[in-house]
């Protein structure tokens, strides 16, 4: 395949990337990229739009932290701990969900989320408003040191690779075909001996599942769990990196998730203005960019390739 | 903590219960009516509501009109940028999923709560009480204006109602939901009662927030923080059935108020909880027919 080539360039620009750019930042943006795909394989392959996603990827940042902070064991232990959790949550609210779909889907789940948030809120271990501080970050495997910023993002990079070859085996697994079926038509899927709903389920719980392993990245990354990481502005968000990227694309959520991140961190001197950015670029990228910057980027080449031929 | 139950804090508890309910009402009647027509998720409901209050403070503050002057302009104006926006944003995805037309009023909910944020701060501006005083009732203080929200916002909601299940313009707004081909060929402005319609939706929202205006501040984020439940209540009662989203909208106002009483630290999540049993228990909606949903 000529992607690979692409890829391997990027991965050798990611292993470089830390003596550029600050870590943290970085590893913000690897996060991101765990959640916006895991996002995606919920819009982009099973046509489910979750306007509540952010209750995996905040629930799990405080899961992980009160993990690490309370047991002390390993990271990679704590980041996994958090997934868990979060596909947890995410059986349970997938079983109340997956039921109805469309817009009825994205309203339950928004609500959900806020119901999420308001428990976060009251419950003992998050400290309320002040969020869950001092995240330690643990010996990776109980014995490599990753305190500091620089050696941890190797431990997210890590992470982020396996997340995104695991999603990218998901979709091309018959499991992803059969989503991607139900997507475009859902009564036939059922005609032909399928349970859309199960399926849809499945990919519901793994969806939530890698986005809580986004979240868990976040809170070693900051050392810090928060609401904010639990609300809507932040389902909100990871909606935009999906759609500005490129719903249905492998490639879509991680170039989302850069431009916004880079975007935020660039307009956070400014006030408002990094929100009502995002809503302008959300408006422009529904009205005429529907594909996103990597789908347009495909259909142009693909325009280009076929050209010739004629 | 129940030895210490007055008649007066219960009732008094009731009442807010009231007043929030009115507002959760009038709130999902209008987007149970655009959504209805349109099969549009007015994400942006909760901006608009936050507008109304906002225009009628400026008018108040920048040219002295006062209330009830602004109980009237406020809505009109703010149903007039509805206008604006069903053209140039909703009526380009009309033909598309519906997930489209939602992801639309969200960031265009975004826009405006930022805009409004950047100019004016996040902290409540403060609204003066158009009427001021009460009446005793013996086991309560009833304020008058209190009395006047409740009372309004049974009207209109009534009004609204009579409207739209009992005039000719109701029926060709029903008939153009279910099938707005065949109203279009007896010659009905179908598009043009759509946009009419969402500029209504819109109107009744910004009614909201001036009548809101006094009770809470004015302030920027008062639209996203009630749209959280209002989409709970719409979820409650069913998508598009008006009669549903007004009676969801002023029992869950009580039930969150009666928690607030036996148990405060529930109170804001009493709504979600009774949202998630209705799912469960009947997840096609609780005011909806079984063949309506989906």
């Amino acid at each position: 395949m000529t992607r690979w080539p692409m890829l391997l360039a990027l991965l050798a620009v990611a292993l470089v990337a830390p003596t550029v750019v600050y870590p943290v930042l970085l590893m913000t943006v690897l996060s991101f990229i765990v959640f916006a795909c895991s996002f995606n394989l919920l819009l982009g392959y099973a046509g489910l739009l979750c306007f509540g996603h952010a209750m995996f990827f905040g629930g799990a940042a405080y899961v992980t932290g009160w993990f690490l902070k309370t047991t002390g064991a390993s990271i990679e232990i704590g980041i996994l701990v958090g997934g868990l959790s979060a596909a947890a949550l995410g059986l349970l609210v997938g079983l109340v969900a997956v039921k109805r779909s469309g817009i009825q889907f994205a309203m339950i789940t928004f609500a959900i989320s806020q119901f999420v948030y308001f428990v976060l809120l009251q419950a003992p271990f998050t400290g309320g408003e002040d969020g869950l501080q001092r995240i330690p970050r643990t010996a990776l495997l109980g014995v490599v040191d990753v305190s500091k910023s620089g050696s941890l993002y190797y431990v997210v990079l890590g992470f982020t690779v396996l997340a995104v070859l695991f999603f990218y085996r998901v979709v091309h697994s018959p499991f992803g075909e059969i989503l991607k079926a139900i997507r475009d038509n859902e009564a036939r899927v059922e005609s032909l001996g399928f349970r859309p709903e199960r399926f849809k389920l499945i990919a519901f719980v793994i969806s939530a599942g890698m986005a809580g392993v986004a979240g868990g990245l976040k809170a070693v990354a900051f050392q810090i769990a928060t609401l904010t990481d639990v609300s809507w502005t932040v389902s909100g968000e990871v909606i935009l990196m999906t759609l500005l990227g490129g719903l249905g694309t492998l490639a879509g959520p991680m170039v989302g998730a850069v431009i916004i991140i880079g975007l935020n961190d660039f307009l956070s001197q400014f006030g408002e203005w990094s929100l009502i950015s995002q809503g302008v670029i959300m408006l422009v990228v529904i009205i005429f960019l529907r594909r996103g910057v990597v789908g347009e980027i495909d259909a142009f080449l693909r325009r280009k390739k076929v050209a010739p031929a004629r | 903590m129940l030895s210490n139950l007055t008649p007066q804090l219960f009732f008094g508890q009731m009442l807010i219960g009231l007043i929030n309910g009115s507002f959760y009402a009038m709130l999902s009647m209008g987007l149970a009516i655009i959504f209805g027509l349109m099969n549009v998720v007015n994400f942006a409901h909760g901006v608009q509501y936050m507008l109304g209050a906002f225009v009628a403070w400026l008018l108040l503050n920048m040219l002295g009109i006062n209330y009830w002057g602004a109980l009237v302009i406020a809505p009109i104006v703010v149903a007039c940028l509805g206008l604006v926006m069903e053209r140039l944003v909703l009526k380009p995805l009309q033909n598309l999923d519906h997930l489209y037309s939602l992801l639309a009023t969200y960031s265009v909910a975004l826009i405006v709560e930022g805009i409004v944020r950047q100019q004016y701060g996040s902290t409540g501006l403060p609204y003066q009480l158009p009427i001021s005083g009460g009446i005793n009732l013996g086991f309560m203080f009833m304020p008058w204006y209190r009395l006047w929200v409740v009372v309004f916002s049974l009207v209109t909601c009534l009004g609204t109602w009579l409207l739209i299940e009992h005039t000719k313009l109701g029926a060709y707004l029903r008939a153009a939901n279910e099938n707005p081909a065949i109203v279009e060929s007896f010659g009905i402005n179908v598009p043009r009662m759509v946009t009419l319609t969402y500029a209504f939706g819109v109107g009744l929202a910004a009614l909201s927030g001036v009548l809101a205006a006094p009770i809470y501040q004015v302030s920027p984020s008062m639209g996203s923080s009630i749209m959280i439940v209002i989409f709970a209540v719409v979820v409650i009662g069913g998508m598009g059935s008006i009669i549903g989203a007004v009676a969801t909208g002023y029992l869950l106002g009580l039930a969150e108020a009666l928690t607030k009483v036996f148990y405060p630290q529930g109170a804001n999540m009493v709504i979600f909880v009774v949202m998630i049993l209705a799912l469960v228990l009947r997840p096609r909606g609780i005011f909806t027919s079984s063949e309506a949903a989906r």
